[in-house]
């Protein structure tokens, strides 16, 4: 198992009034993105625990791409990862933050 | 100087029909001596075709010639669309066969790339099946060939049913040059449903008392269907079919071509383009085509063969498909791959590699696919003159200075897929496999399936990539890398000069096409599961039961 | 409102959704509330190990709500992590749900299951897991709550779960649903593919699907798969009177030994279908669900509250 963390400085804090959202399950090829407003507005962090070693560079670029496409300001962002390729990891950092963004579930 | 004498191959045949003599009873020989059969007429050296593709095999002849006497058998030159049964790679390992020519090779992909590199095998080429129908008239007639059909009179009149597929080209090429046709058939009856061949083509029958085997290779089950295909397919509908108005098509196996065909009663016709897409197909009857089908999409199609399950829905659904006096499905590989070619304004399918200037290849160091039809499909075709929007279309994008009346169009080669393929293995590499193999094996070509010249757009779940438009070789490369997402091809870009390009609508990404991708969700699709697409048949799809679940 | 998160409990399939897509649409509208959610990451102890991937909430989610107003609790199995395998946590949980109950004045509890059995990787825990939710919830229904299964998912009710959902008051299946201890590839390894060739799904589902548990006795309710159409199943179920003593037992013994007697000769769930007086069993398969909830109704057994 590998663990990697990311600190990013955010200029738009998500929407939205929920404390938590969770998207996604863990399986091959799939994970899940645990959502969680507890951080200051302008601060993200994307924690992950994956079962591929040596990715870290791809994560990185996921994570920065994600950062700076949508609002995740004050999110605490926890995945658990079983595989999954990059384009279905930014999908679900995406989800987590749209049904944080949610009314109602 | 004596006379030359003309009838030679004639006379070659009546010594071989001559030898067959006791086995038969007319034209119809046990299926307890057809391994004899096969020793009598069959000559060392002599050029076979063992009729089977990717989908019918003519499966009882293929046991019986890997079980004849190698020392009367041997030397055998096997031109054949598939090398798909054990038994066709058998035949090699024992020296029963020597040399081979051939299109597909799925299933036995794996072996027969070891085959190749221990020298098993003398290999004359991987072609495309249109390619190898072409060399049968030309330089590799077959003198031998064993076909099945579903029966057979006792006329030997035969009966191809469904599943038609290469039968009357291997019949046609070995006929009428002088060479022995065997038919394994289903069943010997009075009289046949319809005449597929004409039994005066066919020398031998034998009753193998079951069906022939065929595999249902275009059978793609809905409920595997994953987000990123639905978001990649429809950047495709938005991107390119809406964009050039195809109507003419042909689709690759592929999950992402199979959600497009979900997609079309829902997504496309919310957006209007019912009628205007989509409506004429070089296919093989694809169940996940139902949908669209039965919502009054489809105007026609021809196919190339059956599929497993669905000879009863196109039985009812004449108005779409070619049928027989019978009812039943009439499908021909041969005229259909040229319908692909020339008919059909558009390719779209699948691959396994692209480079960086857009050569795609199925083939890995450790698997030969071969190519089927995919070549055939996916290729410009230059004997082409009768114009259409989106040839006109995308021959002014690829060449905007040449006057209208001299340009020439283009048909569009689209290949589809997800950056990432199975096991997070990137689509994208800076060069094919193909290469490395070609080098191993020492052939003249690398086994590409589609040339860079030849695509005009790759559609991944980052975007479309128009290739049309690019001018030169760089801007090629960073529209290829321009879609190609995280992977170490696509993380290498020149991110300016990919803003450029996006600019210029070389790369459109999913926002540029008005779709957000969290909206691609599974409940867009209009079937969800096979059972989905029984119930959108009427009950008429009959799915093979590795299919189900109930 | 997007396309992933709609709502609507009858337009979702209940095979495709996640297990907290189904409690989420199954209850009343915004009614659910978790315990020990994700956020409290009770994962497993023993996956790590292993070098697997652990889930939030382990793959079993347990919480309260209301279904048409009543107030009742509700687990359920996410049966795409870890085939939903029951692990130590994730069995914890269900115990605790169903002890909870007891002091919690709750007159209902459904379980949603979705497992292939228990987790390899967690034997022994898992094995005490089950033996503990099976004890859990006899002593739920012995003092009166009524616990309903729903079975429906991807991974079916196999191994531990089938024991646990025979232990239930009622079972509410669908078509997709499969219910029994020993999967497919289980038997086939152990007796054989003249026996049972698991790669032949019809057959699988034939004998283990939905249908045929619902046509003998297994399953009491069938739904089509929507999550509206099991909560209108798990609604009509609640409607009828729970019962728990030994007249039910051995009521049901009876029927169990009568069951083997009529049906112990046939070869094939088609043939028992035959049996019971269904004319054209070889339509079963395909049957719509309306048809066919009219035709199980029809030649339905007396249900014991037991199987």
């Amino acid at each position: 198992m590998e663990t990697l963390t990311f600190h990013h400085k955010t200029v738009t804090p998500a929407g939205g009034a929920k404390a938590q959202a969770l998207v996604g399950v863990v399986a091959s090829g799939n994970l899940e993105v645990l959502v969680e407003r507890t951080l200051p507005p302008a601060e993200c962090t994307v924690e992950i625990a994956t079962t591929a070693h040596g990715f870290g560079d791809i994560w990185r670029a996921v994570v920065g791409d994600f950062v700076a496409r949508y609002p995740a300001g004050g999110l605490r962002m926890s995945i658990n990862d079983g595989g999954a390729r990059p384009d279905t990891v930014a999908l679900r950092l995406a989800q987590g933050v749209r049904l944080i963004e949610e009314d109602a579930l | 100087m004596s006379k030359p004498d003309w009838g030679t191959e004639r006379a070659a045949r009546g010594e071989r029909l001559a030898a067959a003599g006791s086995l038969a009873k007319g034209k119809i020989v046990d299926s307890a001596d057809v391994t004899a059969l096969l020793e009598a007429v069959i000559r060392p050296g002599d050029r076979v075709c063992l009729e089977g593709d990717n989908q019918k095999q003519a499966d009882l002849l293929a046991v019986a010639l890997a079980g004849v006497d190698r020392t009367k058998v041997f030397d055998l030159h096997m031109v054949q669309s598939g090398v798909v049964l054990p038994e066709h790679l058998d035949v090699f390992e024992t020296g029963v066969a020597k040399r081979l020519d051939y299109a597909y090779s799925g299933p036995q992909a794996a072996r027969i790339a070891r085959m190749l590199f221990g020298g098993k095998i003398e290999l004359g080429a991987v072609h495309t099946y249109l390619e190898l129908f072409a060399r049968y008239f030309i330089d590799l007639t077959p003198n031998v060939a064993l076909i099945a059909a579903v029966s057979a009179d006792r006329d030997g009149n035969l009966y191809t049913g469904p599943n038609t597929e290469d039968t009357p080209t291997v019949v046609e090429a070995t006929a009428f040059k002088s060479g022995i046709v065997i038919a394994q058939v289903n069943a010997i009856v009075d009289k046949v449903p319809r005449v597929d061949i004409p039994g005066d083509r066919v020398n031998f029958i034998v009753e193998a008392g079951k069906p022939f085997y065929v595999e249902p290779l275009f059978t793609r089950d809905p409920g595997a269907i994953t987000e990123m295909q639905i978001l990649t397919a429809m950047l495709a509908i938005k991107g390119i079919y809406a964009e050039y108005g195809v109507k003419r098509l042909n689709h690759g196996i592929g999950f992402s071509t199979a959600a497009i065909e979900l997609l079309l009663p829902t997504f496309a016709e919310k957006l209007g383009l019912k009628g205007k897409i989509a409506t004429h197909w070089a296919l093989n009857p694809h169940p996940t085509l139902i949908p669209a089908i039965e919502s009054g999409w489809v105007t026609q199609i021809h196919s190339f063969g059956s599929e497993v399950g669905m000879d009863d829905y196109i039985a009812a659904r004449s108005d779409v498909y070619f049928t027989g006096a019978d009812g039943s499905l009439r499908s021909n590989r041969a005229f259909c791959q040229t319908a692909g070619l020339y008919a059909c304004d558009m390719f779209i399918g699948s691959t396994l590699q692209i480079d960086l200037q857009g050569n795609s290849s199925t083939v890995t160091t450790s698997r030969i696919a071969g190519f089927g039809g995919a070549p055939n499909m996916g290729s410009d075709p230059r004997g082409r003159r009768h114009a259409s929007a989106p040839w006109l279309k995308a021959g002014e994008e690829a060449d905007p200075d040449s006057p209208a009346a001299l340009r020439r169009g283009r048909k569009l080669v689209v290949q589809i897929g997800e950056t990432f393929g199975d096991g997070n293995v990137p689509m994208f590499v800076e060069h094919l496999d193909a290469l490395v193999l070609a080098e191993k094996l020492s052939l003249d070509l690398a086994p590409v399936m589609i040339y860079a010249d030849d695509v005009t757009h790759i559609v991944t779940e980052e975007g479309v990539a128009n290739l049309l438009l690019c001018r030169d070789k760089d801007e090629r490369e960073q529209a290829v890398r321009g879609v190609a997402g995280y992977t170490d091809v696509g993380r290498g870009r020149d991110a300016k000069m990919v803003q450029r390009l996006r600019e210029r609508g070389v790369i459109r990404r999913p926002e540029d096409l008005g779709v957000d991708p969290l909206d691609a969700d599974r409940s867009l699709l209009a079937a969800k599961s096979i059972k989905d697409l029984v119930r959108w048949s009427g009950g008429l799809y009959a799915p093979p039961s590795k299919f189900r679940n109930w | 409102m997007t396309a992933p998160f709609l709502n609507d409990p009858a337009a979702v399939s209940w095979y495709e959704a996640s297990a907290r897509k189904r409690v989420v649409t199954l209850l009343d509208p915004g009614s659910f509330l978790e315990f020990i959610g994700p956020e409290q990451r009770e994962m497993s102890p023993h996956l790590g190990i292993f070098d697997l991937p652990k889930q939030f909430d382990d793959g079993m989610i347990v919480g309260h709500g209301t279904l048409r107003s009543e107030k009742i609790f509700v687990a359920a199995q996410e049966g795409r992590f870890m085939g939903g395998a029951f692990g130590e946590v994730h069995g914890a949980k269900l115990t605790g749900l169903l002890r909870a109950a007891l002091k919690a004045d709750i007159q209902t509890v459904l379980i949603l299951f979705d497992t292939g059995g228990v987790r390899l990787q967690e034997a022994n825990a898992g094995e005490l897991a089950i033996a503990e939710i099976m004890r859990a919830l006899l002593e739920a229904r012995a003092a009166g709550i009524r616990v309903v299964g729903l079975v429906g998912g991807r991974a079916g009710c196999y191994g531990g779960g089938g024991l646990i959902s025979g232990c239930c008051s009622a079972l509410v299946v669908s078509e997709q649903g499969r219910i029994s201890v020993s999967g497919p590839e289980v038997i086939e390894t152990n007796k054989g593919v003249e026996e049972f060739d698991s790669k032949d799904r019809a057959l699988v589902w034939r004998t283990m699907g939905g249908k045929n548990r619902r046509l003998i006795g297994v399953a009491d309710a069938f739904a089509d798969d929507t999550v509206g159409s099991f909560r209108d199943a798990t609604l009509a179920l609640l409607e009828q009177p729970g019962r728990f003593d030994l007249d039910t037992l051995q009521a049901e013994q009876t029927r169990l030994e009568v069951r083997l007697e009529r049906f112990g000769h046939c070869a094939d769930a088609a043939e028992i279908w035959t049996a019971l007086g269904i004319e054209d069993a070889s339509a079963i398969p395909a049957m719509a669900a309306e048809d066919f909830v009219a035709i199980a109704d029809r030649v339905q057994e007396a249900s014991h509250d037991a199987r």
